[in-house]
């Protein structure tokens, strides 16, 4: 796959369209480039995602080592059954997306968009439940920092907490975002802009939406389940 | 392989990859089945590492398949690992001081669990100067030292 030639022909992209895919950016000799190279670009950004966030999970291994009593006891303040929904919701909307690239892939314009509104539909259940685990606890006062109120428990509990927020809270903002281009994928699907030969953009949005998913896969066990 | 593929080299997608895309959804929804299943039992220490090797081979699911790593150019698998080898080297770096940093508590200090900067000691009115000191216990000797209140 990656020993494609390149046909220097004076046409270098020509496929026998006789014509240049609209898609095709001046700068790119042919549409295999331009793919690779935008993939390989939203390989380097979510790398720099996985160390964003793994600085997060970095400190919480230390604070955990350190307490593990408080992060014991804190952790039974979250509902189990909550992340267990979540995790869940992520997981189908992560097979709904693949299942977007491969309609495009294969040309499919009806599947493309129905997976890309299921996936959409999912994010926001994933926020729906957020944001009632969020109130509970806000009412309960376990908030991050010098706004944690709650006066019983282990002494160190609010360290958890303010990891939980910090956590939850970037992940959170990654899930509004990668909505966010969903919408964008949508609609350009609905104008028809994607086909086999130019799926680019519902991949590199499906892979970042995946990166989404990864984390949390580490992030559901680490503070539901074991604390 | 797809129609597509004499046609754009860059498009790998054939007909039944769905079936495969379900099995792992499938696959992926058991094992998280397991992992909270198993967190109602007590491994002790093993917990967390039964919790872990579970979730990476979730993420390793997802990464694969889903992310079409398996299928992928070699680079692209090169700079996700490159992100986990340093993610790895950072944590590890950092267990390895937390645990061997030797805490000046003495053995038989009775006084507050030593901790961060509590968030009562965080809401305090920050020190007025020239104002009476506040009947201050004077910082235990051992603790690290708190930062200033107010910041």
């Amino acid at each position: 796959m990656s020993t494609h030639s390149i046909t220097v022909d004076g046409h270098g992209h020509d496929h026998g369209h006789g014509h240049h895919d609209p898609n095709l950016q001046h700068h790119f000799t042919e549409m295999e480039q331009q793919f690779d190279s935008a993939k390989l670009g939203m390989w380097l950004f979510l790398a720099t995602e996985i160390l964003m966030f793994g600085g997060l999970f970095v400190g919480f291994a230390m604070q955990q080592a350190k307490f593990p009593e408080a992060f014991q006891a804190a952790h039974h303040h979250l509902d189990r059954i909550m992340g267990a929904v979540n995790t869940v919701v992520l997981l189908i909307s992560s097979f709904t997306m693949v299942m977007a690239v491969w309609a495009a892939q294969m040309g499919k314009r009806k599947a493309l968009i129905v997976n890309l509104v299921i996936t959409l539909a999912c994010a926001a259940t994933f926020l729906v439940v957020k944001f009632f685990e969020y109130s509970h606890k806000i009412h309960d006062g376990l908030l991050p920092g010098k706004f944690f109120s709650y006066a019983q428990g282990e002494p160190n509990e609010y360290i958890f907490f303010s990891f939980y927020f910090m956590m939850t809270g970037l992940h959170g903002i990654h899930v509004l975002m990668g909505m966010a281009g969903i919408t964008w994928l949508l609609i350009r699907a609905i104008r028809g802009e994607f086909g086999p030969g130019y799926f680019t953009p519902v991949d590199l949005i499906g892979l970042f939406w995946h990166l989404i998913d990864l984390i949390w896969i580490y992030l559901f066990p680490l503070l539901y389940l074991i604390g | 392989m797809s129609d597509h593929a004499s046609e754009h080299p860059y498009n790998h997608a054939t007909p039944n990859d769905w079936k495969g895309y379900l099995g792992i959804l499938i696959a992926l929804l058991f094992l998280t089945i397991v992992t909270v299943a198993a967190a109602y039992y007590d491994f002790g220490e093993w917990s967390i590492i039964v919790a872990m090797v579970i979730a990476t081979v979730k993420a390793s699911l997802v990464a694969l398949y889903f992310m079409h790593l398996r299928h992928d150019k070699p680079v692209n698998v090169i700079i996700f690992l490159s992100a986990l080898l340093f993610l790895s080297f950072l944590l590890i770096l950092c267990l390895i001081d937390v645990n061997s940093r030797v805490l000046p508590t003495p053995k038989n200090w009775k006084g507050p669990e030593p901790g961060l900067v509590s968030p009562a000691e965080l809401n305090k009115p920050p020190a007025v100067p020239g104002a009476p000191a506040p009947a201050a216990t004077p910082a235990p000797a051992g603790e690290a030292p708190a930062p200033a209140p107010a910041h």
